[in-house]
């Protein structure tokens, strides 16, 4: 089967020029373009799929001159898995993107789009499967740099030149921490390649591999948007064009999830019991601080990129308590909670994208992403707004969609602390749990916000009044997504026993999979018995129940005779959109009972010609603090620019002056190395 | 079987007598202020009347305000299915736990602020805005409590919890989860509406959460919201009886032990709406900002009640 992953990485390298072929900023470029894209995602589609249903991985090596060892490629059901996910979202993200990049025919160079689309995707495929670590850092810059100019595609906003610059310089202080973690590996086990780290793993002294799992966790988390390390993430991912932003929160994060998993659990071994601790705190931290801010959010892909923020921090939820049972040789506990997490990782990328397209659905047309100006859009673009609904409703965790279904699994990974060897565990662990409920209320009402201001209601702006739905194109594209989203709901115990499968290959422990899934059933592992639970039957019984409930209400009182009229209003006719709530508005209380987290500000100016009455102009201005901004990057920043300053004495522009430099370091150099020989 | 078919009795029986409990209470309040109240006929005629009248429905609404008052009904009637009423097996026991319970009504709810927001009136937003900020808060809440009871029962099943309390010395019961009980019973009164969280009786804008989100509302849809939002208060009513007072619930589908636990459980959930009137009769209803200071009562008593069962350890 390796032939169809031979075949997408040639559609990939083909479907990066063919644009250039035909007029770069025409329709035909476009189509030709992600035309390709498509056909290289079901290639993806059928090879890892194959390979995680027969469990037979791929491997194979070409042997070249550089002296970093074999560029080895390998796709064993765990990496299958990432691959099966950027196959199945970049499926979607092309077919949505045939009728999307319309928008920018005829003024952007859509045959450059199409380069880094697919640069971006291939670099991805190529980070899940490459086994050596100078590769792996090759094709991880490549994936950054691909990602970074999709960011600045729209290169004539300011907001997007600058967003992009943060991104580059983020991504690589964590490339340097990547890397960092790798030379360490590299000097105690001479080879770059991932075996030869598996394998002298054993044999890593404590204090390096406290320090590795520290450059680890801070390289990867900043690819993740681990709070404190997100501040480019809110920006960077609305500024690219919808599909890539739904690439870049739905999979592009999730890479730092596998390169974390691959160092946490195969290269580093066992670790020290507090390893599990710091990767909650920081879990936490993330899950609430996302959530936060996506609440006082009022541009839905803004929005969307902080709830990314809050899912990476439940994704690390299940590998703390996964590293928490490793180190107390709990191997049953640790597969759940690994599964948990894994599942959170397929969920999130299905219900983020579907998220995502739907906002670029909505922003093709509106032409804006603010949702305070949207409104009533649910009559104007239905499918799009039944799209969204059902990624909102994934995304808050409702049952029966599969949103619910991980984060049943999260907390339960959480409440088998009740069961960890750590009796601070039986406490902490079910707070966390319930701090995750918290959280899980608080994405509810932040979706409540973004879909019924934007969707329900009268339109607020004549952009709005004016929208008309999205193509057919764009609508697949989402279709795809929703349907995969019920597909993860409903099947949900096979999906659980795959997932099951590729950890043992991941992680190296085994565990018997029909402790956890009976059937149709959900399982507890043995001891505490956490609780049954089966996605299928609610599905059917909310089914059932609400057929029932029509067709009784039918059978005893008749057809419902039903008239319109204008909504209530306290009878003084004339209600106007303004009066309508805003986004701000709706997430007012949260500011005031919060007020101590978010510190907001507000000012209001009005303006008067003498008479109080008669008010010319008012302008009303209310914001909240982005702590880590303010207290953590301006502060750097500013320390940056005053050694700057300092530094600039030596640079006085005089040419003899810097010749002298470089003969004073050679000097230098000499006597030094030369000392040595 | 005949248990499947009890089962199912039990559900219908608890729709049938939701209302009642709902007349309880207003019987009680008319009663402190002097007034007779509504019989008891009244409250099921009403609905009835709802059920048969004609409907108007905004303009500005689409087919999420049609949607609703289904998901609504569906939800609350799916989360009955799984609590325990008269015996300690609930018919769909099987189909989740304590969690579940929790979101689907969290299910139901989304759908409401959703509908609230469709006719694009204030009314409806500030309902909406109102009830996702305050259930938000309550939510943990309520999880919290139930897993400090899943710590000490070995279980986050409803029916597993209520079977091991009922099998527990009744001072063992007493003793670790009256601060749980406290922690759901202010649940309970902000999930159902009651003073001093919101107040059911009131149409005053300043103050209405649940009413303003379901003021465009009439007819049928409207009878289905009602008769939803009672079933849900005796649902938790039913589980606030059956896992602090488990005494008399039927360990067995026979008619005696079952006679005996309808009367029991008929006492106890009456019981419970007696408390509930009584502290909405005796407070007034809190400022908004003020609830959820409330509510951390309730998520502070939940956490003191799990570290209470920390101490004393975990026991067989």
């Amino acid at each position: 089967m390796e032939i169809f992953f031979y075949a997408q990485i040639l559609l990939h390298l083909l479907g990066g020029g063919v644009g250039f072929l035909f007029n770069p900023r025409g329709a035909h470029a476009s189509r030709a373009t992600h035309g390709i894209a498509v056909l290289a995602s079901l290639a993806g589609v059928v090879f890892s799929g194959n390979i995680l249903l027969t469990g037979h991985g791929w491997f194979h090596e070409w042997r070249g001159s550089l002296p970093v060892g074999p560029l080895s490629l390998s796709a064993d059901p765990f990496s299958a898995l990432f691959i099966l996910i950027i196959s199945l979202l970049s499926l979607a993200a092309s077919v949505f993107a045939i009728g999307y990049v319309r928008e920018y025919q005829g003024r952007k160079n859509i045959a450059s789009l199409g380069l880094f689309y697919h640069a971006f995707i291939l670099a991805m495929l190529l980070v899940v499967t490459v086994q050596n670590a100078f590769y792996f850092l090759l094709f991880w810059e490549l994936m950054s740099l691909a990602s970074y100019f999709l960011v600045i595609f729209e290169h004539e906003k300011q907001e997007a030149r600058s967003a992009g610059t943060l991104y580059l310089v983020m991504t690589h202080i964590g490339t340097a921490f990547i890397g960092t973690a790798f030379w360490l590996l590299f000097m105690h086990s001479g080879s770059y390649e991932f075996q030869a780290f598996r394998e002298s793993a054993a044999a890593l002294p404590l204090g390096l591999k406290n320090v590795i799992f520290f450059a680890a966790l801070i390289g990867f988390g900043t690819k993740a948007g681990v709070i404190p390390l997100h501040v480019w993430l809110p920006r960077a991912h609305p500024q690219a064009p919808s599909h890539v932003s739904a690439l870049m929160s739905g999979v592009m994060i999730k890479m730092a999830i596998y390169g974390l998993w691959i160092f946490l659990f195969s290269f580093l071994g066992e670790g020290p019991g507090w390893w599990g601790p710091v990767v909650l705190g920081v879990a936490i931290l993330s899950t609430f601080g996302g959530v936060l801010y996506a609440l006082m959010e009022n541009d839905l892909k803004k929005l969307l990129a902080f709830s990314s923020i809050e899912n990476i921090g439940i994704v690390l939820l299940g590998i703390g308590m996964a590293l928490v049972f490793s180190s107390a040789d709990q191997p049953l506990y640790k597969g759940f909670a690994l599964i948990a997490a894994l599942y959170h990782v397929i969920n999130h990328a299905m219900f983020k994208g579907l998220l995502f397209l739907g906002a670029g659905s909505v922003l093709s047309t509106t032409h804006t992403g603010n949702i305070e100006n949207l409104g009533g859009l649910i009559r104007t673009m239905p499918w799009t707004a039944a799209g969204f609904l059902v990624g909102a409703v994934a995304i808050s965790a409702l049952p029966p969609l599969n949103g619910f279904v991980s984060e049943w699994l999260i907390f339960i990974s959480l409440l088998l602390g009740f069961e960890s060897a750590e009796v601070t565990f039986h406490f902490f662990s079910p707070l966390l749990a319930a701090l995750l409920g918290l959280a899980g209320a608080l994405v509810a009402t932040c979706f409540v916000k973004a879909f019924g201001i934007s969707f329900l209601g009268q339109p607020r702006s004549h952009h709005a009044a004016e929208s008309r739905e999205s193509g057919m194109s764009m609508l697949l594209g989402m279709g795809i997504l929703a349907a995969t989203c019920l597909g993860l709901a409903l099947g949900a115990p096979w999906v659980f026993r795959i997932l099951g499968e590729t950890v043992e290959t991941s992680s190296g422990g085994f565990f018997s999979m029909e402790v956890f899934v009976q059937k149709i059933f959900f399982l507890s592992p043995s001891g505490f018995e956490a609780g049954r639970f089966s996605p299928l039957i609610i599905a059917l019984v909310i089914t059932v129940l609400l057929l029932g409930i029509v067709l009784l209400l039918r059978l005893f009182f008749g057809k419902a005779s039903i008239r319109t009229g204008p909504s209530w209003d306290c009878g003084m006719p004339g209600l106007a959109p303004r009066m309508q709530y805003t986004s701000t508005g709706f997430s007012q209380p949260f500011r005031r009972i919060l007020s101590f987290l978010y510190q907001p500000t507000r000012r209001v100016e009005l303006e008067d010609e003498g008479m109080k009455i008669l008010r010319t102009a008012q302008r009303f201005e209310s914001r909240i603090t982005q702590h880590v901004d303010e207290w953590v990057y301006q502060p750097l920043i500013e320390l940056v620019g005053r050694l700057s300053r300092k530094v600039k004495y030596i640079q006085t522009g005089h040419i003899q002056l810097y010749l002298s430099y470089i003969f004073v370091t050679l000097i230098l150099l000499l006597l030094f190395f030369g000392g040595r020989a | 079987m005949p248990a499947i078919i009890l089962s199912l009795f039990q559900v219908i029986f608890l729709m049938v007598l939701a209302p009642a409990v709902s007349w309880f209470i207003k019987r009680m309040k008319a009663a402190s202020q002097n007034r007779r109240g509504p019989t008891l006929v009244q409250v099921y005629s009403d609905l009835g009347k709802l059920f048969r009248k004609d409907m108007v429905i905004s303009e500005t609404a689409s087919w999420i305000f049609h949607l609703m008052p289904f998901v609504l009904f569906a939800s609350t009637v799916a989360a009955a299915l799984i609590v325990p009423v008269l015996g300690n097996h609930a018919l769909l026991g099987f189909m989740g736990d304590a969690i579940l319970f929790v979101y689907l009504f969290a299910l139901g709810r989304f759908f409401l602020a959703l509908a609230a927001l469709d006719a694009g009136t204030t009314f409806g937003g500030m309902g909406s805005s109102r009830e996702m900020t305050l259930s938000s808060l309550a939510e943990p809440a309520m999880l919290l409590a139930f897993f400090s009871l899943g710590f000490r029962s070995h279980t986050l099943s409803l029916g597993g919890m209520v079977s091991y309390f009922a099998g527990a010395e009744p001072f063992q019961v007493l003793f670790f989860t009256s601060l749980a009980f406290g922690a759901l019973l202010i649940v309970t009164i902000a999930e159902s509406g009651r003073i001093p969280v919101d107040n059911p009786a009131t149409h005053l804008e300043l103050t209405m959460i649940h009413e303003a989100m379901i003021l465009e509302y009439s007819g049928r849809y409207l009878a289905l919201i009602e008769w939803g939002h009672q079933i849900k208060q005796l649902v938790f009513l039913t589980l606030l009886a059956n896992l602090f007072l488990p005494w008399g619930i039927a360990g067995s589908w026979s008619f005696p032990a079952l006679g005996l636990a309808l009367i029991l459980y008929l006492a106890k959930v009456f019981f419970l709406a007696f408390v509930i009137g009584w502290i909405e009769i005796h407070l007034a209803k809190l400022r908004l900002f003020r609830v959820p200071d409330f509510l951390s009562v309730a998520f502070v008593l939940a956490i003191l009640s799990l570290l209470g069962q920390m101490i004393v350890g975990r026991g067989v």
